[in-house]
């Protein structure tokens, strides 16, 4: 119970700012129209790729002799950039075609 | 962190805050993707550039390498992607997301041995993020239709007892404190039969309720690496889209009338008694029909409401069926699109669809506009959609399907079904409606049937 508190009173910014963020994705995404269900959640796909900046944490901290972390954390920044590049460009593909036939 | 590096991840976090804001209307959707693209791109750099540690030259290489191959690699997927396999695209890249997290687990775990908090985290990373990635390589795999719904016997007995294996391990190992390699092992391995397991015997029906849930999941694993990291952009990112991926989530369960606990825990189908029930009740004549008995039909209508579902994008038959609607809209018929808010396999699947094909935006009208006006239809011609047009969810309590909000067809005056056989949709229950009086079936591939169908009317 002590760790618990501890650990809460340690991380009370981090808290404030975990539940602040859950309440604005709640409030963004409320009401959005049916017909960008699509592009919103390829869009959000794209975001969450952020994790990509983890990966790329480990590799620039790696011992250039720690193999494992090294090749884990190469194919975590490839597969995370897979994520972003392929999430953003194909959402922006999907929304050019909403947009031409205004 | 160098104060630079925080303000650049500042302005990237406001930057996901307006682009996902954006994202939610029309006209601007298109700049807040760019927007959240940019910031994104801005936290990239200043990560590599910004840093306070000693990193070797090698290691800058490896990462210049990481980042060009996936680059390429996620720029040609999304550019030669057909759109009927968006639902399969979104799967893919969001497993990719979850296996990311899933390594920097791995790699942290060594780092962290001894202090709880963080090795929570790190477990936590591991656990959801290999549970995304095998996930949605099985959701993938179902969606291209390589993988077909999996049961195993007391499936659900065995997922659970699994789920909470799972969490009393994880937590076995935090308590322990131990630096112990094959324990992390054996629980990636765990996790990763647990994401197999989990979407295994969830039906194409549920689809897009399945994915929503990963793609939040993969923004949770993302938030919780940056907990490891105490890195704000990859906290707040990761929360933007686990909720916003919830939200998605419980309005496709809404829209199924269904909990998310019975989209996880009841999969679809599963009972064989109900199916067969349901058939008993639904014995009777179907009515077949031609392409040109169709035409006539279509031709002398005054209003004619298309019913789309995922049979026309197996087929396909995006651009035939603007075609179909251009003819007869040039015949004087009103012509107009029903889209049920669960038809396909992602949200608003049939919108991306139909918009790739330049149908008007205002001809695609919602389940709850639609409804009102099918007493005055002429025509409804269904394609490839199945389930959400099963009056079951109105009359039959013993459906699986009941309670569930339907496009309410059979109250038009005539009803064309296009699908390519007999059987059952996805949820695998039959449909009444193929057995009502007003209703014709017309059967093959909705490509080649709508094909037929066009070329008919222009020669009226």
């Amino acid at each position: 119970m002590n760790e618990l508190l501890e650990f809460i009173s340690n991380n009370l910014e981090l808290i404030y700012i975990l539940i602040l963020a859950i309440f604005i994705g709640v409030e963004l995404i409320k009401n959005v129209p049916s017909v960008l269900h699509t592009p919103l959640m390829s869009g959000a796909n794209a975001l969450s790729g952020v994790v990509i900046v983890g990966a790329l944490l480990v590799m620039l901290q790696a011992d250039p002799k720690n193999y494992l972390a090294l090749g884990l954390g190469f194919i975590a920044v490839v597969l995370g950039i897979i994520n972003v590049v392929g999430g953003f460009a194909v959402t922006d593909r999907m929304l050019q075609m909403f947009k031409k036939r205004k | 962190m160098s104060i630079t590096l925080s303000i650049i991840y500042l302005i990237s976090t406001v930057t996901f805050v307006i682009g996902l804001k954006m994202l939610g209307h029309p006209e601007t959707a298109k700049r807040g993707n760019f927007i959240a693209a940019v910031g994104m791109v801005v936290a990239i750099i200043g990560t590599i550039f910004l840093h306070d540690f000693e990193v070797p030259t090698l290691n800058y290489i490896l990462i210049g390498i990481a980042l060009f191959i996936g680059s390429l690699i996620g720029w040609l997927i999304a550019m030669k992607v057909e759109m009927t396999k968006m639902p399969e695209l979104v799967s893919l890249f969001n497993g990719f997301g979850g296996a990311s997290a899933m390594l920097i687990g791995i790699v942290e775990y060594g780092n962290n041995v001894g202090d709880i908090a963080q090795t929570s985290t790190v477990i936590a990373a591991i656990v959801i993020g290999s549970i995304t990635f095998t996930g949605s390589l099985v959701a993938f795999g179902k969606l291209n239709g390589s993988l077909k719904d999996i049961r195993l016997p007391k499936y659900n007995l065995i997922n659970n007892i699994l789920f909470l294996g799972l969490i009393a391990f994880g937590a076995y190992i935090v308590m322990m404190g131990a630096n112990s390699t094959l324990l992390i092992y054996l629980l990636l391995f765990a996790s990763l039969v647990y994401g197999l397991l989990f979407v295994f015997p969830i039906g194409g029906a549920d689809m897009p309720v399945v994915i929503s849930l990963l793609n939040s999941l993969t923004g949770i694993a993302a938030a919780i690496t940056g907990v490891l990291y105490g890195n704000m952009v990859m906290l707040v990112g990761g929360i933007l889209v686990g909720s916003a991926g919830l939200i998605l989530t419980f309005v496709m369960c809404d829209a199924m009338n269904r909990s998310l606990s019975n989209v996880i825990f009841g999969a679809f189908g599963g009972d064989a008694e109900v199916g067969g029930a349901a058939v008993g009740k639904t014995g009777g004549s179907v009515k077949k029909t031609t392409a040109s008995d169709s035409a006539v039909l279509l031709n002398y209508a005054n209003k004619v409401v298309i019913v789309p579902g995922y049979g026309l994008a197996v087929a396909q038959a995006q651009h035939v069926i603007h075609e179909l609607e251009q003819v007869l809209t040039e015949k004087g018929v009103d012509v107009s699109y029903a889209i049920h808010p669960v038809a396909g396999r992602m949200p608003g699947h049939m919108n991306v669809l139909l918009a790739e094909s330049n149908v008007d935006y205002d001809k695609l009208i919602e389940m709850d506009n639609i409804n009102p006006q099918f007493p005055n239809t002429d025509v409804v011609l269904v394609v490839g959609a199945n389930d959400v047009v099963n009056p079951a969810a109105h009359n039959d309590p013993a459906s699986p399907i009941y309670g569930m909000p339907i496009l309410d067809v059979e109250n038009a005056k005539h009803i064309i079904v296009n699908k390519r056989s007999m059987n059952a949709g996805y949820a695998g229950i039959q449909n009444e409606l193929f057995f009502n009086t007003k209703t014709a079936m017309l059967f093959g591939d909705a490509k080649s049937a709508l094909t037929e169908l066009v070329s008919e009317l222009k020669n009226m």
